[in-house]
């Protein structure tokens, strides 16, 4: 398993050497000359020709990508236009209330995705399954901005139950990260949660059909060990598949709920960046979540390989 | 009987379909004696495994339904008991085996581990100990160094090596009967030749009696002590072994006798039986056999045929059991 990791992160290598000289050339490509932004509307042309030249904007390109590439093993993305911080620090700083937001929305999607799919699929062709797939399809058609702010009417607004916006570090604060975190998590994680349910489902009654679930009855089992052990162990194999895509869905969708929720993270980050033309803070959020997907894809397979001992890891990955 | 062990009577499991509900198992009743192997012989569709399955519960509720019947076993009726007794029994008292060693296992957890869960459950077993039963009952199945086998998942075995771990499962709480559903159907010849001694060999070592449920004459020939033929969800004949290969008086078992090869066949081509099992969803008023039977008459098609004892443990539902009684083997 070690040995498949370690291969797996090697194979992570070239293909962030490709995201990074997208993210490059991107910029290049894009019209706007981030140094008359820089300057600003009064800047004078002699102005802009020195900010220019501070960000060495005037190398040919070679000599621009080398010098990227160098700072860029060092860990240093240049500073931010914008914020005038090393983006590094910046998204360091930003990124914990996005990994705790998405974490928590994941954990709501694992609880409420598994229990509707499992139930639907132990009463399916019934009145629950025909409710449960109903609410599984109201939930994925929900656009999750629509969903926070109907949530801060009713909840902020008309019941007085909880804060509107910010964010409470749950390493500070455990019940002031749930007062602040459950409604943008909640609206984040329902689409999710939909989806869940309907996969749940449906490998579920894949899987309780097979052969080896009559087997685990005719042992003498107990209905919820036949199901909880026997059935959901091989419907995990499908599932854990989309748990990895959901949770690379659930950090890209927090840009939209942390700015709703004002929640000081990379979304709110990230989002300001694309509309100030903050070249360098693009750039880098643009690498950090790649290199964030590649991490969870590969925690994905390696969960993959542990719910299905007939994926052999150690051969060939 | 009274002093069967499983006695089943009036057996009836319909499923339910589009268009109503087809009658899969109708009417049957056959007894298993303590110790003895019983062999329930019928093609493919002829509601044989489904009878076995009804008896356990282990049919899917719904499509299918057991409408009537009952199932004694020491003394109960498994059909009519609640839920949670029938699980007691399930693989405590019976064990089963299924036709399909490939699937029957489950592929994520290692066969020491579904082993042992038997062991845990119906004899509340702590993790060491039922470990070693497991070890000691791969080891009976005949499974090479049964101690490093134990971690191994199903997919890293052979299909017979499967069936035998399969058996293990199924002989692990060592019970009073085993229904063995097709259990060497879906192997090599070889490997059935084997199974079927290991098979033989566990019931004398145990003395459990045993219910094999099969479409091979000749396993059934090397098997059983008894045997009941099923046809379109009826039992045709029962007779003991000796008979049933010497003097059947069913026209269909004297037609599987007549379509199973032998060494000492004379006739070049094997004879066969005319025409096919009737739909399930509409079968043939009368005698449900008769549309392919040489003897039927008009009569035959008008109503079903009543079971008539030939002699001690020898009956079969057949109105022309003097025309038949004519047959000689090929």
């Amino acid at each position: 398993m070690l040995a498949f990791a370690i291969r797996r992160l090697l194979h992570t290598i070239p293909i962030l050497a490709i995201v990074s000289l997208i993210a490059f050339g991107m910029i290049k490509l894009v019209p706007g000359d981030p140094a008359v932004v820089m300057g600003g509307t009064n800047a004078t042309a002699a102005e802009i020709d020195q900010i220019r030249r501070n960000l060495g904007l005037d190398q040919p390109f070679h000599v621009q990508l080398g010098a990227f590439y160098w700072n860029l093993l060092q860990g240093d993305l240049g500073n931010s236009l914008l914020l005038n911080v090393p983006v590094t620090s910046a998204i360091i700083e930003r990124l914990p209330a996005t990994l705790w937001l998405s974490a928590y929305a994941m954990l709501l999607t694992l609880i409420f995705g598994l229990a509707t799919g499992i139930i639907a699929a132990l009463r399916h062709n019934t009145w629950v399954d025909q409710a449960a797939t109903t609410l599984a399809l109201i939930g994925v058609s929900l656009p999750n901005f629509w969903l926070g702010l109907v949530m801060i009417v009713v909840f902020s607004v008309h019941l007085g139950w909880l804060p509107t916006s910010g964010f409470v570090d749950p390493a500070e604060n455990v019940i002031g990260f749930l007062r602040t975190a459950t409604m943008p998590a909640a609206a984040l994680a329902m689409l999710q949660i939909g989806l869940l349910a309907r996969i749940t489902r449906s490998a579920m009654l894949e899987v309780l059909r097979q052969d080896y679930v009559r087997t685990a009855r005719a042992k003498g089992l107990p209905e919820w060990v036949v199901v909880m052990k026997h059935a959901l162990a091989n419907a995990m194999i499908p599932i854990v598949t989309v748990v990895g895509l959901i949770f690379s869905v659930l950090i890209s969708g927090s840009i939209v709920i942390e700015t709703i929720f004002t929640i000081p993270g990379m979304g709110a980050l990230l989002g300001n960046a694309i509309l100030r033309r903050d070249y360098p803070m693009i750039q880098g959020g643009l690498l950090f979540v790649a290199a964030a997907l590649m991490l969870l894809n590969l925690l994905a397979d390696m969960l993959y390989a542990y719910f299905d001992p007939r994926v052999q890891v150690d051969r060939d990955g | 009987m009274s002093d069967a062990l499983l006695s089943v009577r009036n057996l009836t499991t319909a499923f339910a379909i589009e268009s109503g509900s087809t009658i899969a198992v109708d009417d049957v009743g056959f007894d298993v004696r303590a110790g003895e192997a019983v062999g329930l012989i019928g093609e493919s569709g002829s509601g044989k495994s489904v009878a076995a399955l009804s008896i356990l519960g282990l049919l899917p509720t719904p499509p299918a339904r057991v409408l009537s019947g009952s199932a004694m076993f020491e003394g109960r009726d498994l059909l009519k008991m609640p839920a949670k007794e029938l699980r007691r029994i399930r693989g405590k008292r019976i064990g089963m085996i299924f036709q399909e060693p490939m699937t029957s296992l489950n592929p994520v957890f290692p066969i020491g581990e579904q082993i042992a869960e038997s062991l845990r459950l119906h004899e509340r077993l702590g993790n060491e100990a039922a470990r070693k039963r497991a070890i000691a009952m791969l080891d009976r199945v005949g499974i090479p160094s049964a101690s490093r086998r134990l971690d191994d998942y199903p997919h890293q075995l052979s299909g017979g090596m499967r069936q035998r771990v399969m058996i293990a499962i199924a002989l692990a709480c060592d019970p009073k009967l085993l229904i063995a559903d097709e259990p060497t159907t879906a192997l090599d010849v070889t490997v059935q030749a084997q199974l079927l001694d290991l098979l033989n060999d566990l019931r004398r070592e145990t003395g459990m009696a045993m219910l094999l449920i099969t479409h091979n004459m000749g396993v059934i020939a090397e098997f059983a002590d008894r045997v009941v033929v099923m046809y379109s969800g009826q039992v045709a004949e029962e007779a003991p072994i000796e008979t049933l290969f010497d003097a059947p008086r069913h026209p269909y078992t004297q037609g599987l006798l007549g379509a199973t090869p032998t060494l000492a066949q004379t006739e070049a081509r094997l004879r066969t039986i005319p025409g096919s099992l009737p739909d399930p969803a509409a079968p043939p008023p009368g005698c449900r056999f008769a549309p392919r039977c040489d003897f039927a008459d008009a009569q035959c098609a008008a109503g079903r045929p009543t079971e008539i004892v030939l002699a001690a443990g020898h009956r079969a539902a057949c109105r022309r059991t003097d025309a038949t009684a004519a047959w000689q083997t090929a």
